[in-house]
């Protein structure tokens, strides 16, 4: 289809590395893809031709330092596509607590040289700091929607990455809830569908590694498992946790104080 | 031999006769579901034995809230309908229309033969059936037939059971679709304390009792065996008024309540999913990764996801309250004009199964003037 | 297995024989069945599918009495269409179809016809034209009101000359015009404001943005024609294109199967509530 294969180039920032392992995972296709595109920068994996361009740069963590901050831009004029892969680089990752904290005081607490470490105050989503043409959720990312990208690239279409809530998925697959079944406090509800629901087939609470889905109501859900007795603190914590930045999610802790005081009109029994 | 019973006929039959009606359907070719406990609910999956059953087991239900309570003693079918419906069993969530390969002057387009699986399900609740035959409408009733659901349907053996009880979220009684059994099942069975009444509802159904201890019911048999399905219906508090719902929710589609309930919903799904009736799906793309074979697979979708609603020119349904109004008055009101039926059998699960307990009785009556 | 009817989803080879550019990223595709057996409706759709890519709805644009002449106007908007601006003569994709409601051309035949378009909603209404000039002495006065935004989108611009000539009365305006247009500017809805009907024995079709023919359907109501001689085609999202994946729904329609195009009294009501 392509008279040159599309290059591909992988990237890092501050991250677990492992969505670059989940496009490693890619075990059986992996080598149809090598066919298909070629992978000119992938460390993780060997290749690193830096020179030039690519046509599709997939930027896998967060921005947590300046250097970091000056990269990225570099990177971006490098790509024609750029694609942020995973939590960090779509939403700033765990290690964007540090965005409710004191990044002075903890580097305090870990290092015991803490001058030599330069770090910003935040740690941000790409999208942040350059234009992101595409993202795939997820901690990590899944390998199937990995493949998808790939496929896309391959068939000449937009990536098809649906934003509906994981419930969707979970009853596709006949997995009982976990929230009306066992009265946990589940995320699925207001998180993004693509983890092929791990946690719920294996009777534990979806706590958000795909972010919020359009339009998460997380007003309504928090308020109803308030109602059931989870305190805030818990809430707050299941829902700042991988995705804790990302907007819809990061106001967690005003709308459950919020909810506490208002008023507005309840599902009655 | 004795001749089979005639489709309309009843007769008694020992408890242990159950395990036998498994084995022959079983011995005939037949997946046998029925309903078993797994992950803290009632869920629809294969039995081979009658131990599988939750005997005893209860299913208390209220608006986003499911449990279940063990009773040391009790029969078959205390329990009422759980998450899963037949639904899937011949409308599946995901399953492959269009294999397409590239040739050389163009592509090979082929529509896969649909499976045809033999299923027999055990404890298929009036409300079920009822929820079937809506969508063999659905399927098969336009000018165009689903091949699949088509497939599938024919090879489905239902065992129906009247319901005992009702849970407080059924409301089966207002859209006279229970619970008691009229019709669409093989077999009717109704739990008594020594036994089952068993109503022959098809020919096929007839071919699988006799020589299993079975007699006819005596009258007090067939008068409590009546009396079960009625006790069911006195349980029932919520309703929804099928006279006036119609003309209500299409002459209050700017209604207050919408914008209100749109607070409380998460557009989450989970009300369309669990639906025995909703028939949404979309057809997406399935490629291989050397662009020479891709098909075409079918999936369960929902009015609740703005993908749903999406033209060029952006979603018809862009907000939280045109979706819930689109499914209410869908499955209340256009559905009749659809399909000369309503698109609810009222078996609840919208209520149970709503992480925030969104109730669709209640709506109604909002918008009906009644309580807001 | 016998007895079934054929699946909906079976879909057919269509070869791309010309490419047309019409206006900025619109092109008409002409495609060839291989002698298949196709006839449609002027206001019939088809599902054309990019294989790998997807499917999409697009009306049929061409002569429905030279059906092996099947052609579609598209805009490159959405992922298939886009895919679609790829395609070179020669090239093959899948169709199914046709599908959907017509324009009533054969129930209004002694009447006058008002022809109300906006930008590519002409596309669906040309095999109206093309039939209305075929069998124009069936018809009574015909007029063709289309507006687009700027005189560089208007569609078909050379067919307007052989439309007049064959005494369809066209009129065109534009919403914004350049220094070197002479034509009419404003809303399309002014120009069936302006135009002459005899209430009782027009029919009004028209096609383009819903705010448009929403417009254009209640200002012919309002002077007199009857709602159900007023005629719209709506666009919804066509997925499965045969009512069984529920998508299209506008009220108690399948917009794919009891539409795309409605009478006005039908649909009226719903067309004014908002995000229906």
């Amino acid at each position: 289809m392509h008279p040159q294969k599309p290059r591909l180039a992988v990237f890092k920032f501050a991250s677990c590395d492992g969505c670059q392992l989940s496009l490693l995972d890619c075990e059986d296709e992996l080598l149809t893809v090598a066919e298909q595109v070629e992978i000119a920068y992938f460390l993780e994996a060997g290749p690193a031709d830096s020179s030039g361009y690519y046509d599709v740069g997939l930027v896998e963590g967060s921005i947590s330092t300046p250097h970091d901050a000056e990269r990225i831009r570099a990177i971006r004029a490098q790509c024609r596509y750029l694609v942020t892969i995973g939590a960090c680089a779509t939403a700033g990752g765990i290690q964007a607590l540090r965005n409710w904290g004191d990044v002075e005081e903890f580097a305090q607490h870990v290092y015991a040289r803490p001058e030599y470490v330069r770090t910003l105050a935040t740690s941000t989503p790409i999208a942040d700091h350059v234009k992101v043409d595409f993202e795939l959720r997820g901690c990590p990312v899944n390998k199937h929607q990995l493949l998808e990208l790939i496929a896309a690239l391959v068939w000449g279409r937009t990536p098809r990455v649906p934003r509906q809530s994981v419930c969707v998925e979970c009853k596709r697959r006949q997995v009982v809830c976990v929230a009306v079944a066992k009265g946990v406090a589940c995320l699925g509800p207001v998180t993004q569908i693509g983890c092929e629901v791990i946690c719920p087939q294996y009777d534990r609470e979806c706590f958000g590694c795909f972010g919020p889905k359009e339009y998460p109501n997380l007003i309504s859900l928090g308020r109803r498992y308030q109602r059931d007795g989870h305190d805030n603190g818990h809430l707050t914590r299941l829902v700042r946790s991988f995705n804790g930045y990302a907007p819809g999610f990061r106001t967690v802790e005003k709308v459950l104080a919020k909810n506490n005081h208002s008023s507005s009109p309840q599902p009655s029994e | 031999m004795t001749p089979p019973p005639a489709p309309g006929s009843s007769l008694w039959m020992p408890k242990p006769a159950l395990q036998t009606l498994i084995d022959r359907l079983r011995a005939d070719g037949y997946d046998v579901l029925g309903p078993r406990m797994a992950d803290g609910a009632i869920t629809l999956a294969p039995l081979r034995s009658v131990d599988e059953l939750p005997r005893g087991v209860r299913d208390e239900q209220q608006p986003g809230r499911y449990r279940l309570t063990l009773a040391d003693d009790g029969g078959y079918f205390d329990h009422v309908v759980g998450p899963h419906s037949l639904k899937p069993l011949v409308f599946p969530p995901r399953t492959t229309v269009l294999q397409v390969l590239r040739v050389r002057n163009g592509w090979e387009f082929r529509t896969p033969d649909p499976p045809r699986p033999k299923q027999a399900v055990l404890g298929v609740r009036a409300c079920d059936l009822h929820a079937l035959a809506i969508q063999d409408r659905v399927f098969l009733g336009g000018a165009y037939r689903d091949p699949e659901y088509a497939a599938r349907r024919e090879g489905l053996f239902l065992i129906a059971v009247n319901c005992a009880r009702s849970a407080a979220t059924c409301f089966c009684v207002s859209m006279n679709t229970g619970p008691a059994v009229t019709g669409g099942a093989d077999l009717i069975l109704t739990e008594l304390a020594n036994g089952f009444v068993v109503g022959v509802g098809s020919a096929r159904g007839a071919s699988y009792v006799g020589g299993m201890g079975e007699r006819p019911p005596t009258a007090e048999e067939e008068a409590a065996a009546a009396a079960i399905p009625q006790r069911a219906a006195a349980q029932q508090t919520r309703r929804i008024n099928t006279a006036t719902v119609h003309d209500t929710l299409l002459n209050n589609l700017e209604h207050p309540r919408w914008a209100e309930v749109a607070k409380r919903c998460l557009s989450c799904a989970n009300c369309t999913m669990v639906c025995p009736t909703c028939f949404c799906s979309t057809v997406n793309e399935v490629n291989d990764l050397l662009g020479t074979q891709t098909q075409r697979e079918r999936v369960w979708e929902s009015c609740f996801n703005e993908e749903h609603s999406h033209t060029a020119s952006g979603a018809v349904h862009p907000t939280t309250k045109s979706r819930y109004r689109q499914w209410l008055t869908h499955k209340l009101a256009t559905w009749i004009d659809q399909f000369g039926t309503s698109g609810c059998v009222g078996c609840g699960r919208c209520i149970t199964w709503c992480p925030v307990g969104i109730d669709i009785t209640e709506e109604v009556a909002a918008m009906e003037g009644g309580r807001a | 297995m016998t007895g079934l009817p054929p699946s909906p989803w079976q879909t057919r080879n269509a070869t791309v024989r010309a490419i047309t550019p019409e206006v900025p990223e619109v092109r008409t595709y002409d495609l060839d069945l291989h002698g298949a057996n196709y006839s449609f409706r002027p206001g019939q759709f088809n599902m054309l599918y990019v294989p790998g890519v997807g499917e999409v709805a697009i009306s049929v644009s061409s002569d429905p009495a030279v059906p092996h002449q099947l052609r579609h106007t598209i805009r490159a908007v959405g992922n298939v269409t886009r895919a679609m601006t790829r395609l070179a003569v020669g090239d093959t994709l899948g169709l199914r179809g046709p599908f959907g409601t017509a324009w009533p051309v054969e129930t209004v035949r002694g009447d006058d016809v008002v022809i109300v378009a906006g930008g590519l909603g002409l596309a669906p209404l040309r095999p109206v034209i093309y039939h209305l000039i075929r069998h124009r002495h069936d018809y009574g006065r015909v007029a063709v009101l289309y507006g687009a935004r700027t005189p560089a989108d208007l569609l078909y611009a050379h067919e307007y000359d052989w439309w007049q000539a064959a005494e369809l009365d066209v009129h065109i305006s534009v919403d914004v015009a350049t220094p070197n247009w002479r034509g009419a500017i404003g809303f399309v809805t002014t120009l069936l404001a302006q135009l002459p009907v005899k209430p009782t024995r027009t029919a009004v079709f028209t096609c383009g943005p819903e705010v448009m023919m929403r417009f254009v359907a209640s200002g012919a109501c309002q002077r007199g024609v009857p709602a159900e001689r007023i005629f719209v085609s709506l666009e919804r999202n066509m997925n499965c294109a045969v009512a069984l994946c529920g998508h299209c729904q506008f009220g108690p329609s399948f917009v794919c199967h009891d539409g795309p195009v409605f009478s006005y009294d039908r649909v009226g009501r719903l067309l004014w509530v908002e995000n229906l």
